[in-house]
């Protein structure tokens, strides 16, 4: 058994005093993901905080079973506790309105630059980690979500439209237009010089 | 079978996702083979998915964890009601209180923001608030009054008041003296409530 699995346990049995514990390790993506539908810090705490409680005080964690994912678990209650949430804003009634709807017809590609790998250790900047950041923020609310859904807190195409209300198919299309957007932003960052202190080879391009 | 660039880019996920019938895979890595500019999205767009989704890539504001822990520590451990449990708070609540008083009777006090700045009675000290830069309102998250909303930061009750930040008297109306936030109201938007006003609705 491993460590997750007894904390579960003792936490379902009531030893509630571990319930941080538990979920400590996923406090990041839960935030992640509140924060991509949100799009508002305090917003996002606020919700992680009431999704929590949710999870304990409606018993949830009683209805929790060995077989499913306990981060994906407690990830959905969260995005639902979020979704709920952004129905009940008047703020986020108004983003709605400013939305474009689905975009018809194929995404074409605006960069060709030549590519190179971007090492992992780049995240360890901060400066590297606000430019994706920035990037992602400026997507669409929908294309934005699956892609967090699917390539952040790396849920399956199935899960992420379940988690959303939408059809596997409205999934694939939004998130191949996200990574292709995403893509191209990133691109255009890199000729305004975002990497250039990256350690990259001279004249080479990362995207 | 030959695919057109056009038709790469349309399936270029489902590659990624290794989602598609294996001929028409086949028939895509040829294409790369032969094609620099697909395969600088294909390579491009596989390094983006790696990157954001590294771990790293999620980032909690400032005291998240903190906040969190006290937050179910406050919601979920004090109120099961058993004897320890209450037995912890109530020792908690007094050590807390007794910190506070120590801390008020020797720490100097910092620059207000304004004024008119003051402890807010009846505001839970845990409480996440928001502040943003150039006011001297502290507000509840999705306040309809905040200015700079692309400049608020996220912080404690407790922590806004050390500041200097005074509670917004809409927002935080339920903590505080409500006939004195009433008359205040009007003047919470501008952030100019008068002094007096902003005095009554503390006490």
């Amino acid at each position: 058994m491993t460590r997750e699995q007894q904390l579960i346990a003792s936490v379902q049995q009531g030893k509630r005093e571990l319930f941080y514990e538990l979920v400590r390790p996923y406090e990041r993506r839960v935030y992640a993901a509140a924060f991509a539908i949100l799009r508002n810090e305090a917003d996002a705490e606020d919700v992680c905080q009431e999704a929590m409680l949710k999870v304990l005080k409606v018993a949830h964690i009683q209805q929790f079973r060995a077989e499913a994912r306990f981060s994906t678990w407690l990830i959905q209650i969260t995005v639902n506790e979020a979704l709920m949430r952004r129905r009940r804003d008047r703020t986020v009634v108004m983003e709605g309105l400013a939305e474009r709807p689905d975009e018809e017809g194929n995404y074409t590609p605006r960069d060709f630059a030549d590519w190179r790998e971007i090492p992992s250790e780049a995240l360890e900047r901060k400066e590297v980690r606000q430019r994706l950041a920035e990037a992602l923020a400026t997507l669409d609310r929908k294309y934005r979500e699956v892609f967090v859904m699917r390539d952040m807190e790396h849920w399956n195409i199935q899960e992420t439209a379940e988690a959303l209300g939408i059809s596997t198919a409205s999934v694939k299309t939004r998130l191949l237009r996200a990574r292709l957007m995403l893509r191209d932003l990133l691109a255009a960052g890199w000729e305004r010089g975002w990497f250039s202190r990256l350690p990259f080879e001279k004249g080479s391009k990362p995207w | 079978m030959v695919v057109s660039c056009e038709e790469v880019w349309r399936e270029i996920s489902n590659y990624l996702e290794d989602d598609m019938d294996p001929g028409l895979r086949s028939a895509m890595e040829e294409h790369f083979r032969s094609c620099q500019h697909c395969t600088a999205v294909l390579e491009g767009t596989r390094n983006l998915i790696r990157l954001y989704g590294d771990d790293r890539m999620f980032e909690l504001p400032s005291g998240f964890s903190r906040r969190m822990e006290r937050w179910l520590t406050r919601n979920v451990v004090v109120s099961r009601g058993t004897w320890p449990g209450w037995l912890i708070a109530a020792v908690a609540a007094v050590l807390v209180a007794s910190s506070l008083t120590l801390a008020r009777s020797w720490t100097p006090n910092r620059p207000l923001k304004s004024e008119h700045a003051q402890s807010g009675h009846g505001i839970p000290p845990d409480m996440v608030v928001v502040v943003t830069e150039g006011t001297k309102l502290f507000h509840v998250p999705g306040c309809e009054v905040i200015h700079n909303k692309d400049k608020q930061r996220t912080l404690t009750a407790k922590e806004a008041m050390r500041e200097g930040y005074v509670p917004c008297l809409r927002c935080m109306r339920k903590y505080l003296n409500v006939a004195g936030a009433r008359r205040a109201e009007a003047n919470a938007e501008n952030d100019d409530a008068t002094e007096g006003e902003i005095r009554a609705a503390l006490r």
